[in-house]
């Protein structure tokens, strides 16, 4: 008895070790989201390039749309933004920008250099909205639907599998329900 | 040509380091003397074909060879060369290799400077070192080798990460690296007294000086990487609780609770299996945080490019490796004695308590990093703890270690009187509250945690005081006995007095510019002045300026106070052409009493700017008071005993 005391490190430890085992095969990108099924917070805020052009959630109300967030300063977003100015060319939604704690012309100037694939950015520089969206790394992405409610949620920069198998279809099932509808 | 040539020595490097492995392991368990006799020559061996590797490495950067996969992705033309060498540890499989380059100079430091020990302690040591570096030469070769080349080869470089180039980047990776892998000494001191069963003073004699100097390095290198995020990430923090930080913060406070408790196996034969856990523990936890930071497990700021196949070998390594010495430990340790007896109110109880609390910090900073994933693994959703859990955390664990610091040096071994204690510490109790009262009313208010941070300080700088006071009062005979007396006082107690001091500076530092820290952004045209605690700064424009690889704005701040002019700051904006990342490069007028910090924010129209000001008060104590402490460990392993055994080793 006296002895197995001395196990005990090694039985912590191999408790540790299962657990990172999982955490191996989780990926912590993959963040569900709370806001998942729920309206979509409300913004106002001025357009990147146009400052005195408001755009407000609700103009968006009607159309299947998605929101990207990206910066100038994330390399990730760098990383994504080819995929995401070829999917627009797709024309399967439009694709709006959010400019998060960014610099105006930071921004603008990483748009005209890598391709803007947005109908419009909007320029979230103290990060407000980002917060009211649970905005925890950039990139990430949201689609909402005809009604203003969030439908899915992406952390981390879309991969082609990504948007081949998740994306395509969701947008396609949402424009069927909005035609239902 | 000579990435080949590097690639070769590293293959080469993990037979050599198989045979330096097994070899002598099985010499010491026979008793052959010619085995055991390979352990030296085979680590000198291992440690010329690592350096190798790593020359032709840096000669790749420095030739620019872009066909090397790791060069093209971390340099460019046009970086400046120092960042060359920034560069080379810039990314994962550089740093990889910086690792087992440093294991291999700890190795072959033990093999120079531990002659005097038996032939079989020295032959398990190496042997187990050895092991270690077959693991990580293992992971390079198999899944991130710095030597892959690329093709078709790319007119230049992607250019290093613009937040790496930077001075501190120069030298803050190999410094902790240093301290991280050091500790592999004393896991290896501990490893082999395991499997000798000579676990016993003289094995903590032996271990005591390795495992101070890794902690030096250990202390030296977090300080640079706190003080390098507050220069160059701009808004003026100095410690953000990523799990980078944190995989190396978990190492030291092992690494301190270890230096402890190996003086009191030294002195009293106590503690001595407590001891060898702790060894093992602060190199696992070195492992551990190569795992954290290398498997993709968790997300952080200083993300390197991860991969999963990285994490699953790392994590096979460290199953290996700790789950080993564990079952090792569990399996001699019931044999090792117990050692002294003491009493509960003791020099040794002081000492454990401390060791316990630090082990607790520990695990609650493993725990805050690792939370988030626990819960994912149990299935109950994501979420992250940030800076307000370890906060809440670590203070509470921190005070009682503080008290204890200032009471355990003036505690006796063994057994020691609470009143007679007591009355010794009175003094520097009374003149811990007034300086800490008196500090906060100086500075303008008086705040709850403050004074806390502020007690701290004070009655580790009271208790030092006392301390030395006692070891050298000259009762009556003047200066010239207070000056010998000083003088007899020996290094090792003396290197003690000034870690401590610096825990006090540190305290200190980190109280002050907590609480009385002044931020302020304002929109600033050329001409504007603005008033920040009593400095008036006044924007004067921008120019844009030229760097080797990057194009800058550069603004001029004047500060004067009360019309005198203290000093005109320079912040940029800078604008890599590679990779076309914005960086601000603040701008900072250090001081003693506190550093005025000046950043850029962006343009707004009409070529006014937003400026960020913020005074920070005693900021520059934090990383002083870790020098401090680091200079401390140096006066301890400069002790006269390890100059004498030197000595004596050089003749032999």
């Amino acid at each position: 008895m006296k002895s197995l005391k001395f196990l005990l490190p090694l039985v912590i430890f191999l408790g540790l070790v299962w657990f990172l085992m999982k955490g191996l095969s989780l990926d912590p990108r993959e963040v569900p989201s709370p806001l998942i099924g729920k309206p979509a917070p409300a913004f106002a805020l001025a357009q990147l390039d146009k400052p005195d052009l408001t755009l407000k959630r609700d103009d968006m109300l009607g159309k299947v749309w998605m929101l990207n967030v990206f910066a100038s300063w994330c390399v990730a977003c760098r990383e994504e933004h080819p995929l995401l100015v070829e999917f627009a060319r797709l024309k399967l939604l439009p694709i709006y920008g959010l400019n998060y704690k960014d610099e105006r012309v930071a921004g603008m100037k990483w748009l005209a250099s890598f391709g803007n694939p947005y109908e419009a950015s909007l320029y979230d520089h103290d990060g407000r909205v980002g917060i009211d969206y649970g905005v925890y790394g950039v990139p990430e992405s949201f689609v909402i639907d005809a009604k203003g409610v969030i439908r899915y949620k992406q952390i981390g920069p879309f991969t082609p599998e990504a948007i081949e198998t998740k994306l395509i279809p969701l947008v396609r099932q949402l424009k069927k329900e909005q035609g239902n509808g | 040509m000579i990435p080949e040539l590097g690639h070769f020595a590293l293959w080469l490097g993990l037979g050599v380091a198989l045979a330096l492995g097994v070899i002598p392991m099985w010499g010491a368990a026979r008793g052959r003397d010619d085995f055991m006799a390979l352990a030296r020559p085979l680590a000198y061996v291992l440690f010329a074909l690592v350096s190798f590797a790593s020359a032709c490495l840096m000669a790749s950067f420095l030739r620019n060879d872009f066909s090397v996969l790791y060069v093209a992705s971390n340099s460019n033309s046009h970086l400046p060369i120092q960042y060359q060498f920034a560069g080379f540890w810039g990314g994962h499989e550089g740093s990889l290799l910086l690792w087992v380059q440093m294991l291999v100079v700890w190795m072959l430091a033990v093999a120079l400077f531990s002659r005097h020990l038996p032939r079989e302690v020295l032959a398990r040591i190496l042997a187990v070192m050895g092991l270690v570096s077959v693991g990580f030469l293992l992971f390079m070769l198999l899944t991130s080798n710095p030597f892959d080349r690329l093709f078709p080869v790319p007119a230049d470089g992607r250019d290093l990460n613009p937040l790496l180039q930077d001075p501190g980047m120069v030298f803050h990776p190999p410094t902790l690296y240093m301290g991280y892998v050091g500790f592999c000494v004393a896991f290896a001191f501990a490893i082999a007294a395991l499997i000798g069963g000579n676990l016993d003073a003289t094995w903590a004699r032996w271990t005591r000086p390795w495992t101070t100097v890794a902690w030096m390095f250990l202390t030296v290198g977090i300080a640079m990487g706190s003080a390098w995020a507050y220069y160059t990430l701009g808004w003026g923090g100095w410690w953000f609780w990523d799990p980078v930080e944190n995989a190396s913060l978990m190492p030291w406070l092992l690494g301190t609770a270890l230096i402890h408790s190996l003086a009191v196996t030294e002195k009293r034969g106590s503690f001595k299996n407590w001891t060898v856990l702790l060894a093992i523990l602060a190199f696992s936890f070195s492992l551990l945080g190569t795992f954290l930071v290398r498997s993709g497990v968790l997300s952080s700021v200083h993300a390197f490019a991860t991969d999963p196949r990285r994490g699953l070998f790392i994590l096979v390594f460290l199953t290996v490796v700790i789950g080993a010495s564990f079952t090792l430990f569990a399996w001699r340790a019931p044999t090792v004695g117990l050692g002294a007896r003491f009493a509960l109110f003791s020099k040794e109880t002081a000492l454990l308590a401390n060791n316990v609390l630090f082990l607790v910090s520990a695990g609650a900073v493993l725990l805050g990093t690792l939370y988030p994933l626990l819960l994912d693994a149990l299935g109950m959703g994501k979420i992250s703890v940030g800076p307000p859990y370890f906060d809440t955390v670590f203070v509470p664990l921190m005070a009682p270690a503080i008290f204890l610091m200032g009471v355990g040096p003036l505690a006796r071994w063994k057994e020691t009187s609470i009143p007679d204690l007591a009355s010794r510490l009175k003094w520097a109790l009374g003149v811990t509250v007034v300086a800490a009262l008196a500090t906060g009313w100086l500075a303008g208010s008086i705040h709850l945690m403050a004074t806390l941070g502020l007690l701290m300080a004070f009655w580790i700088v009271s208790s030092v005081a006392t301390d030395f006071w006692e070891r050298v009062n000259p009762q009556g005979k003047g200066f010239a006995e207070l000056r010998r007396k000083t003088a007899l006082i020996p290094r090792a107690l003396a290197g003690m007095m000034v870690a401590h001091l610096g825990v006090a500076a540190f305290c200190f530092g980190v109280t002050m510019v907590k609480t009385y820290e002044v931020e302020s952004d304002v929109r600033m045209a050329v001409g504007d002045s603005t008033t920040v605690r009593g400095y008036a700064f006044t924007f004067k424009g921008v120019k844009d300026v030229q760097g080797p690889n990057y194009d800058a704005t550069r603004g001029t701040i004047a500060i004067t106070r009360d019309g005198r002019r203290i000093t005109e700051l320079s912040p940029e904006k800078r604008i890599f052409r590679v990779q076309q990342n914005p960086m601000t490069e603040a701008a900072i007028a250090p001081g003693l009493t506190g550093d005025l910090y000046v950043s850029l924010g962006e343009e707004v129209d009409g070529g006014a700017w937003i400026v960020r000001i913020y005074v920070k008060p005693f900021i520059d104590w934090v990383w002083g008071g870790c020098l401090l402490m680091a200079f401390g460990g140096l006066l301890a392993v400069t002790d006269r005993r390890y100059r004498r055994k030197a000595a004596a080793g050089a003749v032999a």
